[in-house]
């Protein structure tokens, strides 16, 4: 599970001692995150956003579980308990902004985690299925965003929830009893209510034992690095105790400061005012919109205003919708460039900014109303989101020709800090 | 394994000529029947999920019709959905007539879309059938469209006289529940 070089943990403490004997915990922590993890020494900031994901999830757990304690899942009160849990529970507002901006900011350190894998090919054997696991958790995040939307009960809440469980009635035949299934009526209502509530206590903890497996599938390999150059030997690592708890934890106190600062100055930024009304099923908000972060897959959902051959215009956005997610699961196997880091890759680095710009592109067509000039904008966005995937990134992997690889890590990091030449020890 | 193997084989030539084993048929057996028992057991978890008792107990609505004038619509609710309630006028019934249906998205004529003998009586479910956002029209003063029926205000979805689709993302005409007159002013609706 790790370098043979990693540090051994030996307690010295009887206590220690004794606990190790019977219950090897501490010695699980110590090679997991503490000094018998070896990781390689060149880390940048980038690889802060795997820990500050697990710091957002921890804000989110705390302070959901808080809210559920002031909160009644039921049609009749449940918009009133919110106001209440607001505006008289003893720092009750401090819970709900935490929560409702933790979300945000859990999707913003998520995000940044998830294009770091893209640009540096996190991705890349043998780290597939440390991939794969961390779109499993993008998925259940997605889904208990949503469902925690639905809970304060505002006209956006009714409303995303009807669009988005509208979304499964596109479905041919068996489209609209998987609706009334998922909804327990015709329309979203107490049943709904309840059950989001349940499976959004649920998820997080689901979300909490698939990020073991992701950070136990990360450990087999270890972490990689902005070379890409996989680690040689002992020269080219770092223990993560101190090294690299110390750099998290400065990453960890810039994210608090951001946090800190659009919870108390600007907590309903990212919100919607519609929320602060109470669902009511029948007026529909003049501009419905999901949260900012659904926003780049809502694009890709309304681009389809046309029928093609005997899909239906609505059936196709969802298709395509669920396809911008599902086609990250073949990425390992879509970009066949044995090298990893973008740095290394001057044409898949182009194309790489220009995916970025693509995904913003969409993210502000997805927060617009749909008329135009968005909705031209919006197809031309999603069409180059999936040409990316399916046809640039095979390309580029076999024409491109890549800058010369540092012979290791070390080699790499003396070069950058001048002429320590005579420090270099050849790998063994 | 091996020695598993050679079991076996002593097992099959004890059982007979079949050529199956006594030990895989209650293996297959045992299996099954605590495969099938699982999904039985799981039915009832899916099936929860399901409306309750109470919510179809409000699948239907009755709705008096006495007190619409022609040109007048009301809203009201059906399973939890807007359910709009319209007379049409001359003038609306003969602008939906003049369109051929088969050059419409969802061809329907009106005829169709009402009760014989009643054609005046246009009742259908105030759900876009893009997104489910309820459209504007029924109430007094609102946005009927350029088709002058119904208007989404969502997507832009239009609506005709008959609620048909004539415009915008959504793929068909708003739903016509199944409904009958109890009296010539009074429809069940569900």
């Amino acid at each position: 599970m790790s370098f043979p070089w990693a540090q051994h943990y030996t307690p010295k403490a009887p206590l220690m001692q004794w606990i190790d004997q019977r219950l090897p915990l501490p010695r699980l922590v110590y090679n997991a995150v503490g000094a018998g993890y070896p990781v390689p020494r060149n880390l940048n900031y980038f690889w802060n956003f795997g820990v500050l994901s697990g710091l957002a999830l921890m804000i989110q757990i705390v302070t959901g579980i808080i809210m559920a304690m002031h909160y009644g899942a039921n049609e009749l009160v449940a918009f009133s308990s919110i106001e209440h849990t607001m505006r008289d529970v003893n720092g009750g507002w401090l819970m709900r902004y935490a929560h409702a901006n933790g979300a945000s900011f859990f999707f913003i350190v998520v995000y940044l985690h998830i294009f770091r894998g893209l640009y540096f090919s996190s991705y890349k054997a043998p780290r597939e299925m440390v991939w794969l696991l961390g779109l499993v958790i993008f998925l259940l995040m997605m889904a208990t965003a949503f469902m925690g939307y639905v809970l304060p009960w505002g006209q956006m809440s009714y409303w995303g929830a009807k669009v988005i469980t509208g979304l499964f009635g596109a479905i041919p035949l068996v489209g609209e009893p998987i609706q009334t299934w998922l909804l327990g009526g015709f329309a979203p209502g107490n049943a709904a209510l309840n059950r989001f509530f349940s499976l959004h206590y649920l998820l997080p903890f689901v979300i909490a034992g698939v990020i073991i497996l992701h950070i136990w599938a990360l450990h087999i390999p270890g972490s990689s690095n902005p070379t890409g150059v996989e680690v040689k030997g002992p020269q080219d690592t770092v223990p993560f105790h101190p090294y690299y708890t110390a750099k998290d934890g400065f990453g960890a106190g810039v994210f608090l400061i951001l946090f800190a600062i659009l919870l108390y100055f600007a907590p309903n930024f990212l919100g919607h005012p519609d929320n602060y009304i109470e669902a009511n099923p029948l007026s529909t908000p003049a501009h419905i919109v999901p949260e900012w972060y659904f926003w780049p897959f809502y694009a890709i959902l309304r681009a389809f205003t046309f029928d093609f051959f005997f899909i239906p215009a609505k059936l196709l956005g969802v298709l395509a919708m669920f396809a911008s997610i599902l086609l990250l699961f073949f990425l390992p196997w879509l970009d066949t460039s044995p090298v990893r880091s973008g740095n290394y890759r001057p044409v898949f680095k182009k194309f790489f900014w220009i995916l970025v710009a693509d995904v913003l592109v969409l993210g502000y067509c997805g927060g617009a109303p749909a008329a135009e000039p968005f909705v031209m904008i919006s197809q031309v966005a999603a069409a180059y989101y999936f040409a990316h995937f399916l046809i640039i990134l095979p390309l580029i992997a076999m024409f491109e020709k890549p800058l010369p690889l540092p012979g290791s890590i070390t080699e790499a990091v003396l070069a950058k800090h001048g002429e320590h030449g005579a420090a270099v020890v050849p790998a063994e | 394994m091996a020695t598993l193997e050679e079991t076996g084989t002593s097992d099959a030539g004890a059982s007979g000529e079949e050529g199956v084993r006594r030990r895989d048929f209650i293996n297959i057996a045992a299996v099954s029947f605590a495969g099938v028992g699982g999904v039985v057991a799981v039915l009832p978890l899916i099936n929860q999920m399901n409306p309750s008792a109470d919510v179809l107990a409000m699948a239907t609505t009755e709705v008096d019709l006495s007190g619409i004038q022609p040109g007048q619509a009301i809203k009201t609710t059906f399973r939890s959905q807007p359910l709009f309630v319209r007379q049409l006028t001359p003038k609306e019934i003969a602008e939906a007539d003049k369109v051929d249906p088969s050059t419409l998205r969802d061809p329907q004529s009106l005829e169709e879309r009402t009760v014989d003998g009643k054609k005046q009586w246009l009742i259908t479910m105030g759900v876009c059938t893009h997104l489910g956002c309820v459209p504007l029209g029924a109430g007094e003063g609102e946005n009927r469209g350029e088709f002058g029926g119904y208007f989404c205000p969502c997507h832009g979805s239009s609506y005709d006289t008959a609620a048909r689709i004539r415009k915008g993302p959504a793929p068909k005409n708003l739903e016509v529940p199944a409904y009958k007159f109890t009296s010539d002013t009074a429809i069940l609706v569900g």
